[in-house]
């Protein structure tokens, strides 16, 4: 049998998209929308996310080196495609560029993002709570920042989320494929919403 | 009809494999009901570029003349298709023609579609019946399936789909859309079904199914319509249970 190593790097990389970044994605989001119920409440969830058994492990197992092999892969892919929407300008083939500049937008963003929490709060910079937040997101330069990488994150991981179902063969029919374009823009709305709105939170305090 | 007395075409040309591209603009007399081809013949006819100097008949691959061969396939107006189908009249002017940049060229709109054929080879899109003695009959087929799978073996390997393809190009060895439908196309054959699993272990190999990254151009370019993107679909789903099976050893290969 010749070499099939490409076909389960894909595969993996299409897998590890959605389970575990697309739910660690998702959790983030939520456990990080305490925020609106007031400081008191973040830092708690906080505190408890930050206290998990085994965190670091976690940490590792489930988003560090999951997302370093997306990332990795992700940019090789992104280099061996050719756009061409001037030519053909179909709407996925423009879901197709977008989700290769989302993509690398987000690893640029979520670089930034890992340094400047866990990062600070690994070297005992700084703590993981609501200050550490509000102090980077009141200014405006790094809270529109944080807009752009969080829709970005989010677009790549709806539209993802959409083509992990093309790739691993559930949908198939052009009417099922379809209308799982129309609940992953349901999926990015919604999950945009719980990241802006925690992020407006820590802007300007409402 | 005095305006349309003349027709502009402007042609990309190549006069070998390693030479560069050039432009070259050529006017033709209008006739009514004209076609690329029926342009590229007044050419060769006549080898007169539009500033009146005599260069060489442009050089282009045909057969069928009706968009069933495949072997006409050019880039006209920016959109890969078949040029015995495409219209003067209904073509915006001046005709702009260019070779499958997917390809290599051979010469002027000539280009070698031989990855196409490599990859049904790749994915064994034949089905293996040459023996020395006579197998007898084989299964018969249900008639509204053969209708489903008439529709895929419409294909002509006139590679308008990888030319659309944002992933089939100098920098993936992606195999494009068209041998991946082949695939399905006779792993739906009653006697192909049988070696359904070569089939798919070929997609799986390096440059198979996994270069597809669902920008879905394909399936809107087919000049004949095939759904492509549900032949991607439904391969991904069978070459995922076919990775499985291999790995984890039931039934192992068939």
């Amino acid at each position: 049998m010749a070499e099939q190593r490409e076909f389960f790097y894909r595969r993996l990389h299409s897998f590890l998209g959605v389970v575990p970044i697309g739910i660690f994605l998702v959790q983030h989001l939520i456990v990080n929308h305490f925020a609106v119920y007031g400081e008191e409440s973040f830092n708690q969830a906080a505190g408890f996310m930050g206290g998990l058994p085994f965190v670091l492990l976690l940490e590792i197992f489930v988003i560090y080196l999951p997302i370093l092999f997306h990332a990795i892969l992700g940019v090789y892919i992104v280099f061996t495609a050719r756009n061409n929407v001037s030519r053909y300008g179909f709407f996925r083939n423009w879901m197709f560029k977008i989700q290769r500049i989302t993509g690398i937008i987000t690893l640029i963003f979520i670089v930034w993002h890992v340094f400047e929490t866990r990062v600070q709060i690994g070297l005992g910079n700084a703590e993981a709570n609501y200050t550490l937040m509000e102090g980077i997101l009141t200014n405006p330069f790094m809270f529109w920042f944080y807009v752009i990488g969080v829709i970005s994150t989010v677009f790549h991981f709806a539209n993802g989320l959409w083509s992990f179902l093309v790739t691993w063969g559930i949908t198939q029919s052009p009417k099922s494929q379809r209308i799982s374009t129309y609940a992953c823009i349901v999926v990015f709305f919604a999950v945009s919403y719980l990241g802006i709105r925690t992020l407006i939170r820590f802007a300007y305090g409402v | 009809m005095a305006e349309q007395s003349k027709v502009t075409f402007i042609i990309t040309r190549q006069d070998g494999p390693e030479s560069a591209p050039y432009e070259e603009t050529f006017e033709i007399p209008y006739r009514q009901n004209m076609n690329v081809i029926s342009g590229l013949m007044e050419i060769r006819q006549n080898p007169v570029n539009a500033k009146g100097e005599k260069t060489t008949p442009v050089m282009w691959d045909m057969n069928c003349l009706e968009e069933v061969c495949g072997a006409c396939s050019m880039v006209i107006n920016g959109t890969a298709r078949q040029s015995c189908a495409a219209l003067v009249d209904q073509l915006e002017q001046p005709i702009r023609l260019e070779p499958m940049s997917t390809f290599p060229v051979v010469r002027d709109l000539i280009v070698d579609r031989e990855r196409m054929f490599d990859a049904l080879k790749q994915v064994k899109a034949w089905i293996p019946i040459d023996g020395t003695h006579d197998l007898g009959p084989g299964p018969r087929m249900p008639e509204n399936k053969r209708q489903w799978a008439y529709e895929l073996s419409k294909c002509m390997t006139c590679g308008v789909c990888l030319e659309a393809c944002p992933n089939v190009n100098d920098k993936s060895n992606f195999i494009g859309p068209a041998a991946i439908s082949q695939a399905r196309l006779f792993n739906a054959h009653p006697t192909g079904e049988m070696n359904a699993s070569d089939r798919l272990n070929g997609l799986m190999e390096d440059g198979g199914i996994d270069g597809c990254g669902n920008s879905q151009n394909c399936v809107q370019v087919c000049p004949k319509g095939i759904p492509l993107t549900t032949s991607i679909a439904a391969m991904n789903r069978a070459t995922n249970i076919q990775a499985f099976k291999n790995f984890f050893g039931s039934d192992s290969a068939l």
